[in-house]
């Protein structure tokens, strides 16, 4: 019971965040620019004389970046929103008088995160699918598998969170939100290099991928639900950015939700531990 | 129960009891480890060792946190909340049913004179106002204990006065209450004991209802008084200070006071007056504590 109540305020008070709304507000700028991004590129496609495969391929591509953009957005809201919630409570003294309540401490914390989570996954659902929609109302083109596609990119922001909640129970505010953006910048320049092994062959360049998506998984699970998305011949053709170059495994996808039980589970043990 | 944090020790060894159904004083200096020592009680805090019990459970108890009520010292919540919703959910987390919320709510609120605020957002409320709307998220569970951590912070008098009648029906509710406060006065008007603690360790305690055992300065006007009358006076005190036809000493307790006077008109002095006052906790408290070492 205290863990749903706890979850429903948290969810309330993240909803109150100007972060977050300035994250739905850069979200709708970005679902309108893609839009119509989409209605030019389509409208330029009539009056020319480009094969509709070809097209296809265009629009398609597009998409992928569209929904790569709601996928960054999403992380870093989740991350942003969720940043202060025990380090800043902890220090404002907010948290003492929930902490002094006949809840225990893994009660608080994992009420709070599921309270991020449910804002994650409204986040996640209005911006993707307001993505999809428009890719496939205006440009004609869906997704292979879209609701994979969401499933993973709602898991990366649920590692996000997690690793934020993890750092939070140890430092302020400040340190713990550099440290997760240091790690999620990791992420993304690993799975960058991992992908451009890909196109060189390079076994070294690879494992400093590997190792950076290890640490953090955050960008390999995008690239695993580029993959879902993608369809198999735009992904072999190579038309996107995110072409099926190297693939994480779903052993990839298996880590990345170990990893998010783990930072949680360390979480809980060091928010039960510590003094407040 | 003791506290380091690295080299530095908040609390020496803090013991003391409390007994039900009283208003507990607790004092000291800055840094004397008074809110170290409550987070410790409440199970904000780990002690480096030693142990508490509260209501015969060890201090943290979650299921016995269902009876203990905590105002922390500079309340603060969730700005957007009004009072009533803040009472709600703070009603909710110990196991209050809504529909006995519904009815406790209203009153609490104006148990606390916030009723013409009723409809504000926290965000718009005063230091003065958030004490008292964290003193009735403190009693919203009707609880056994109370802790408040400087309750009367940023109140006007009359404010204070609604704090201090709001602690004295608790206790006549059966409460007990720990009360940790600056205002000396506010003690010492409010409580059944004290202690005082400085470097996390009781220096000494004063049980307040107590008035035979206490220290009592008594004030004496009258002539003729002689050396030797003076100086006999140190079978009682050993603080007499004489000033012309003005004497002043102080005793452990009020029981001697009879002889003091016989001895002094025996002694051939004419008494005018002879007032015998109690030491105010101020008085006492910077006895115990010496003068201001800026902690």
């Amino acid at each position: 019971m205290g863990v749903w109540i706890m979850a429903g305020i948290t969810f309330r008070e993240a909803a109150r965040k100007k972060i977050l709304w300035t994250a739905l507000l850069a979200g709708a700028a970005f679902l309108l620019v893609f839009g119509i991004g989409l209605h030019f590129q389509v409208g330029d496609f009539r009056n020319s004389a480009v094969p509709p495969f070809l097209r296809y391929q265009v629009i398609s591509a597009m998409l992928m970046i569209g929904l790569y953009t709601v996928d960054l957005l999403a992380v870093v809201m989740t991350t942003l929103t969720s940043v202060d919630t025990i380090s800043g409570e902890i220090t404002s003294g907010t948290i003492h008088a929930i902490a002094t309540k006949p809840l225990a401490r893994w009660q608080i914390l994992v009420g709070k995160w599921l309270g991020f989570v449910a804002m994650a996954a409204v986040y996640v659902a209005l911006m993707f699918w307001g993505a999809i929609a428009e890719g496939y109302w205006i440009g004609g083109v869906m997704a292979q598998h879209p609701v994979r596609g969401s499933l993973l990119v709602f898991l990366e922001c649920i590692v996000a969170l997690s690793v934020t909640f993890m750092f939070g129970t140890w430092f302020s505010t400040l340190t713990s939100g550099v440290i997760t953006l240091g790690l999620l910048g990791v992420a993304f320049l690993g799975g960058w290099l991992e992908q451009m092994s890909g196109f060189t062959e390079g076994s070294r360049l690879a494992m400093v991928g590997i190792i950076s998506s290890l640490v953090m998984p955050s960008e390999a699970i995008w690239r695993r639900a580029a993959f879902e998305m993608e369809s198999p011949l735009s992904g072999s053709l190579q038309f996107s950015p995110f072409a099926d170059i190297s693939i994480p495994s779903i052993a990839m996808i298996v880590y990345a939700s170990v990893y998010l039980l783990i930072a949680l589970a360390i979480a809980v043990y060091h928010f039960g531990e510590r003094d407040l | 129960m003791r506290k380091v944090f690295g080299d530095k020790v908040a609390v020496r060894d803090l013991t003391l009891t409390v007994r039900r159904g009283e208003i507990f004083g607790f004092l000291g200096p800055n840094g004397a480890g008074k809110s170290t020592s409550i987070k410790m009680l409440l199970g904000l805090a780990k002690p480096t060792s030693g142990e508490a019990f509260v209501l015969d459970a060890p201090s943290g108890d979650v299921e016995v946190r269902r009876r203990i009520g905590f105002l922390p010292e500079n309340f603060r919540f969730y700005e957007w909340l009004t009072p009533a919703e803040l009472l709600h959910l703070h009603g909710r987390l110990c196991g209050v049913p809504a529909s006995k919320l519904s009815q406790r709510i209203p009153a609490l609120i104006d148990l606390v004179g916030l009723t013409p605020h009723i409809d504000k957002r926290l965000q718009n409320f005063s230091k003065g106002m958030l004490q008292r709307i964290g003193l009735a998220q403190a009693l919203v569970h009707e609880p056994e204990v109370i802790f408040l951590d400087e309750p009367t912070s940023g109140l006007d008098p009359l404010g204070r006065r609604t704090v201090r009648d709001i602690i004295r029906a608790q206790r006549d509710r059966g409460a007990t209450v720990f009360l940790n406060s600056h205002l000396l006065s506010e003690i010492e008007i409010t409580c059944d004991q004290v202690v005082f603690i400085r470097e996390g360790q009781v220096v000494t305690s004063r049980d307040m209802r107590a008035q035979q055992e206490e220290a009592v300065r008594v004030e004496v006007r009258a002539r003729k008084l002689s050396p030797e009358c003076v100086s006999g006076l140190s079978r009682w005190s050993d603080s007499v200070q004489v000033d012309e036809e003005r004497l002043t000493l102080t005793t452990r307790s009020r029981e001697p006071l009879p002889d003091i006077l016989r001895f002094l008109v025996g002694s051939g002095a004419e008494v005018y007056q002879f007032t015998p006052q109690r030491l105010s906790l101020e008085e006492l408290f910077i006895s115990v504590m010496g003068e201001d070492r800026g902690f």
